[in-house]
């Protein structure tokens, strides 16, 4: 381990000087502090401010938010959203791979583009765009419009994971299946699926992060629902109970930071595009 | 193993398959005999790999048919023909062991789990990969991977087995080992295998007949000592072995017509000054231009008075008397070695 630590450092011709390794924590800091303060607030004993440094330390909020039958409702309803659009995510997201990867037609590139667009633009322009969509087609705002709301961008991340697997993967692999005998579906089902497995799983994990913390979107596009987000954000504004926001984030925290580490371990030996926040 | 009935394995009428304007295959007709080791030999885009994939089913031909076993291929997808392939990269499945990998073709065709595992193990003990069914194709060696995909096309006992340049990827030593292996494999197991390469030397040394292709046509289809021996154009000379062919002036200098000509370097005699020579022999002069060592014999070009260089090799069989580079020698051969084209 030594030795091999050496080697490492001679091939990267020494360590970092202080000026660069300073401003690397501090980097590191200024991006986790603020995350630091989340978790140490849900601990503070003092309810209505955020007061430096906290008068004293308590679990109790995690009491108080355990026994709020409105956390549960914002919570749960957060879950399911984000299961139903990382489930339409995947179906969908797949086959717009597979077809991207099996075919080549007249306009390609801008389909490519118009798939990646609900990722790249705004949150606050697919929201506008499908509340105006959704009112134009006299659609009732509901739990379903958060849903394909949320489908909207968490297709892009399963579209990028799947697209890069196919395109590292031999195209020889479907060839050698259809020599061996299989057709076309036996083929999707016995090589090109199982292939796509750890990709598809990544990006269903990273489509479920990223809807479960969503608020943008899902603000023009829910009726008189509450996602988790949105129920926090209402929080924040009563003067009473703070402390229990920030027992809400943790939890926010937890479910979206493990998803995408799993994603992470996923795709780690690979060169797959894991995903991009948005 | 070549029937006496003399139905063709596989026969090309007529075959053309053009991209836009590029013809890959152009016109080709020939027969592969039942039971033979038949190559396909020539330079990238001669149209060799097209005509494998034309077997397999990847391509259809633009005109003419594809007959295998009688059997017009026309609008046959590769999972209902009795064709198997053994692909350049291999293409192993990567998520399934190397006995998943070789009863693949059995579980397609349903045949009972136990009944396939025995037959893919026997196939692996064949290719002498006993014990390897449970690894990964991650786990094997490159020379291991070609066994696996050979196991895993031969399983399936095709009336034609095809091979896309199966051994490009192996280090030397392994491919001259993987040539004998091969074509042991072949007379055991009878079965047809259609050989595509740019190896001459594999061609040669592995098949009972060669089709040379050039720019999506067969240049000549042949044994690989007539090919060698008598290659019909200059291209076959120049493809199969150093081709030492003389054209025009050159040529005129040595033969007496301008007609193109040459010959094998292991057939000339090279002999230094003041030595006797057969007088029926066809004679040469020239002056060693450069002297290359090679171990089992030495390699001499030779540029001549009459204008061209001829590349002649000496057997190392003794001590002789070596001319040094710049000196005059006397080159000499055989009437009937020497080889002449009509184009």
């Amino acid at each position: 381990m030594r030795s091999k630590q050496t080697q490492v450092s001679d091939r990267s011709k020494g360590k970092a000087g202080w000026g660069l390794k300073s401003a690397a924590w501090f980097g590191v800091l200024y991006l986790n502090l603020p995350i630091l303060f989340i978790v140490l607030y849900g601990f503070t004993t003092d309810d209505a401010s955020y007061s430096f440094p906290p008068p004293g330390l308590t679990t109790q909020w995690f009491a108080v938010t355990w026994a709020r039958a409105d956390f549960w409702d914002a919570f749960w309803l957060s879950v399911q959203v984000a299961f139903l659009s990382m489930l339409i995510a995947m179906v969908l997201g797949t086959f717009a791979a597979a077809a991207m990867y099996r075919f080549k037609f007249f306009g390609k590139e801008a389909v490519t583009l118009l798939i990646l667009l609900p990722i790249a633009l705004p949150g606050i322009v697919t929201g506008i765009s499908l509340r105006s969509a959704f009112a134009l087609g006299d659609i009732p705002f509901s739990y379903f419009t958060i849903v394909l709301g949320h489908a909207t961008f968490c297709i892009v991340v399963v579209y990028n994971n799947a697209i890069a697997r196919l395109r590292r993967s031999s195209p020889a692999l479907i060839e050698a299946s259809m020599d061996l005998g299989a057709d076309t579906f036996q083929t999707f089902r016995h090589v090109i699926l199982p292939n796509l497995a750890t990709a598809l799983l990544a990006g269903g994990m990273l489509a479920f992060a990223l809807s479960f913390d969503e608020i943008i979107v899902t603000t023009f596009t829910a009726g008189q629902q509450e996602t988790l987000p949105i129920w926090m954000f209402g929080e924040l504004s009563r003067p009473r109970q703070r402390p229990v926001t920030n027992v809400a984030a943790i939890f926010v925290m937890i479910i979206t930071f493990v998803p995408i580490l799993a994603a992470y371990y996923l795709t780690r030996d690979t060169d797959d595009v894991a995903g991009s926040g948005k | 193993m070549t029937t006496a009935s003399g139905t063709a394995a596989v026969s090309f009428q007529n075959v053309s398959r053009h991209y836009g304007a590029v013809k890959a295959v152009d016109a080709v007709s020939f027969d592969i005999r039942e039971g033979e080791f038949f190559a396909m030999l020539g330079p990238s885009g001669s149209g060799k790999t097209t005509c494998l994939r034309l077997i397999a089913g990847f391509e259809q031909p633009t005109d003419g048919h594809v007959i295998v076993h009688g059997i017009d291929m026309n609008g046959v997808p590769p999972y209902d023909r009795d064709v198997n392939t053994v692909f350049q990269d291999y293409a192993l499945f990567p998520h399934m062991s190397v006995l998943d990998n070789v009863a693949y073709g059995l579980m397609i065709r349903k045949v009972p789990t136990g009944q396939r595992r025995k037959q893919a193990e026997e196939m692996l003990e064949m290719v002498a990969l006993g014990g390897f069914g449970g690894r990964k194709p991650s786990q094997l060696s490159g020379g291991q991977r070609q066994r696996v995909a050979l196991a895993r096309a031969l399983v399936n006992h095709p009336k034609v087995l095809l091979l896309d340049e199966p051994l490009g990827a192996l280090d030397l030593k392994l491919r001259e080992q993987m040539q004998v292996e091969l074509k042991a494999i072949q007379r055991r197991v009878g079965i047809t295998f259609v050989y595509v390469t740019h190896d001459q030397g594999e061609a040669l040394s592995m098949s009972d007949r060669v089709a040379v292709f050039n720019q999506g046509k067969i240049e000549q289809l042949a044994s690989p000592t007539e090919l060698y021996e008598k290659p019909a154009t200059t291209f076959v000379a120049g493809f199969v072995g150093i081709s030492n062919l003389l054209e025009g002036a050159a040529a005129r200098a040595v033969t007496g017509t301008e007609q193109a000509c040459s010959i094998r370097p292991e057939k000339i005699h090279l002999e230094r000054s003041g030595v006797a020579i057969p007088a029926d022999a066809m004679t040469a002069r020239g002056r060693v231009s450069s002297i290359l060592y090679l171990g089992a014999n030495t390699r001499y070009e030779v540029a001549l008075e009459g204008g061209g260089e001829l590349t002649v090799t000496l057997q190392n069989r003794e001590a002789h008397a070596e001319p040094a580079e710049g000196e005059t020698v006397q080159l000499w051969w055989e009437a009937r070695h020497l080889m002449r084209f009509a184009r």
